[in-house]
């Protein structure tokens, strides 16, 4: 990844997140999530056991860490997509833990996923207006009578036109899903997410697999979910994007949240450094100059 | 010499033949479970054994009339299909077509076995039960039509009353199929995890659609019975296997397909033992018996299903631009 990768207009960021000392499992002044004691291990394997984590609302949160960190388990587990072995969470104020996903869903916290999902064999339009959120043709007996529910099909395919147009989607809203590209597919999936107006978006590495070119317009089209007041909630790897975009990162090593922080500050935390050593000790974690050289440092440190 | 003219009219016969409009019923049941949401549904004949017999048992046992016996069938369809889909639907595609396969089967052999045979008539099956069909008829007694297509009041009013249900289950299928539940049942058969990831209730879907195509099949089961008795050795996993060939020959997603699916099927299937029958008698293939001649035909409609499926996979009605992305 190269530097033209940074979104074309400078993105304002949030400040002023947390309450006391940035640290795992801070509070937050104004949480849309919290969690406590969530733990899911696969037999021997604990691959998550996060003690207490809040999303602070309104904000771009990062979630980072190594390969195997437990990022897209715990990220299945806030969505009902897998079983806790322990914990209970809630999701502006209400208890969401043991609930399926799709009641997740309708609740206004939508999911992406890390292999993309479109739906092939359906096209780009229906592929939207099933993101739709409660729609009176979706049970059988109405879906009979066109009546009940083509006033708002009609509703529902103007939105989804308006929002394939903010993703340049639009002139392919006739194709089958399955003919977009790899990059227009996750386009498509954060598009479809927005059909169901959300409060928080969940997006599973969404720049996974996509070209530079295409990162850029994908990064300025998560910032402007906040700009339209959503809270995001993203896993990644790269951290040059994580650094321009995220307000608030949230770093996980080992099923565990290893550190908190603003962007900037929390890539110099060694808590950080340490979990990132086993896979990236050849790798610089940042552009920032000051932070690299004490990167180095401290791996020296630790090599002796 | 070959009575080319027997043969032609008796595979012209098969063209509107209840047989066919059940099969072509049971196979749009099929595509609204396999074509639309992606279930692999294989105890299809199981659904119209609970037909056959729910109609049949309600009607000589019970002394139901028509319409309550066909209630019955239905309820007991769509109970089968709760036991079915409970415990197999939140699993992955291949359970369900497990256990549907041998759910199928304990079906037929519960309706096969002596303990019951007060109720089914064992393995020789039952009869007796078209009384209250055929008084619903308006139709006055006699002989009409033309051609091969002559036949009499009774013969005439199943007809009828077969394809008028095979139309409407097709209006049906193809307006729930253009709306938002038919969407979300599509995009269950892509993928189910999307689908739950923007709040629809996945289950409760493939439920409803387990049961609706079941009860199409269950319909089918009744419409089967009505020229013929019942008989349990019918609802063998052959008989599944045949309506799925139906559906792929028509095209799996699609409202017309199982319809003329059928209709192909069958006449090519009279078309092939007439011929084959004739061609033996006129010795033109001197090293076939006759007995081994009606098994024949079975071996050509498979050639004659493989050269469609191989050169024109999606079936007769499916779109080719779907091919191009299948994995």
């Amino acid at each position: 990844m190269s530097n033209n990768t940074v979104p074309s207009s400078k993105p304002v960021k949030s400040t002023d997140l947390h309450i006391g000392e940035a640290e795992p499992g801070c509070k937050k002044r104004d949480p849309i999530l919290v969690a406590d004691g969530v733990s899911r291990s696969f037999g021997g394997l604990t691959a998550v056991d996060v003690d207490h984590v809040e999303i602070p609302r309104g904000a771009i949160t990062a979630l980072i860490g190594p390969n195997g960190a437990g990022k897209t388990t715990l990220f299945n587990l806030l969505t009902g997509f897998d079983k806790p072995d322990t914990g209970s969470w809630t999701f502006e104020g209400r208890p969401l833990s043991g609930m399926p996903a799709f009641k997740v869903a309708r609740m206004g916290q939508v999911r992406t996923f890390q292999l993309t999902k479109a739906l092939g064999l359906l096209t780009v339009m229906d592929n939207m207006l099933l993101g739709a959120k409660g729609q009176a043709g979706e049970n059988l007996f109405r879906a009979i009578f066109p009546f009940f529910w083509s006033k708002q099909e009609e509703a529902n395919r103007a939105r989804a036109i308006d929002i394939l147009e903010r993703f340049k989607l639009d002139t392919k809203k006739d194709d089958y899903a399955a003919s977009l590209s790899g990059g227009q597919r996750k386009l498509l999936e954060m598009a479809r997410a927005l059909m169901s107006e959300p409060s928080l978006v969940m997006l599973d590495e969404p720049m996974a697999g996509v070209n530079p070119a295409l990162t850029q317009s994908l990064l300025d089209h998560i910032l402007n979910l906040k700009a339209q007041g959503m809270t995001v909630l993203f896993v990644e790897h790269d951290m040059h994007m994580v650094r321009h975009i995220a307000d608030w990162v949230i770093v996980m090593a080992e099923g565990r949240v290893v550190a908190e922080g603003d962007p900037h500050e929390v890539m110099r935390n060694p808590a950080v450094i340490d979990a990132y050593l086993g896979q990236h000790h050849d790798e610089d974690l940042g552009e920032d100059p000051s932070a690299e050289t004490e990167h180095v440092e401290a791996i020296k440190e630790l090599l002796e | 010499m070959i009575d080319w003219g027997a043969i032609f009219s008796n595979a012209a016969v098969e063209l509107i033949s209840p047989t066919t409009a059940a099969y072509a019923l049971a196979a749009l049941g099929l595509a609204i479970h396999f074509g639309y949401t992606g279930l692999l549904n294989f105890g299809q004949a199981g659904f119209m054994a609970l037909g056959a017999y729910g109609f049949a048992i309600s009607t000589l046992s019970f002394g139901f009339p028509v319409w309550g016996a066909v209630l019955v069938g239905i309820g007991a369809s769509v109970i089968f299909a709760l036991v079915l889909g409970i415990p197999t639907l939140r699993l992955r595609a291949d359970y369900l077509a497990i256990v549907t396969i041998a759910a199928a089967e304990i079906v037929r052999l519960l309706f096969t076995t002596n303990t019951f045979q007060a109720l089914t008539g064992s393995a020789n099956g039952l009869s007796g039960y078209k009384g209250g069909f055929s008084d619903l008829n308006p139709i006055p007694e006699g002989r009409y039509g033309f051609g091969p297509f002559e036949y009499n009041e009774y013969d005439w009013w199943l007809r009828i009353v077969a394809w008028s249900i095979v139309v409407l289950a097709c209006l049906f299928t193809w307006q729930i199929m253009r709306s938002p539940w038919g969407r979300v049942i599509k995009g269950i058969r892509e993928d189910e995890d999307a689908v739950r990831a923007l709040g629809k209730n996945v289950y409760s879907y493939k439920m409803q659609s387990l049961i609706l195509g079941g009860a199409f099949g269950t319909i089918a089961g009744m419409i089967f019975v009505l020229p013929r008795a019942v008989v349990p050795s019918n609802y063998q996993t052959s008989l599944t296997f045949f309506i799925y060939a139906i559906l792929l020959l028509g095209g799996a997603s699609t409202i017309l397909g199982p319809v003329i699916g059928s209709m192909v099927f069958w006449v090519l299937l009279s078309f092939f033992s007439g011929f084959i029958a004739r061609a033996v008698e006129a010795g033109w293939i001197p090293f076939i018996t006759s007995i081994q001649a009606g098994q024949l035909r079975f071996i050509l409609v498979g050639v004659a299903i493989m050269l469609i499926v191989i050169f024109r996979p999606q079936g007769i009605f499916g779109n080719k631009k779907e091919l191009a992305f299948v994995k």
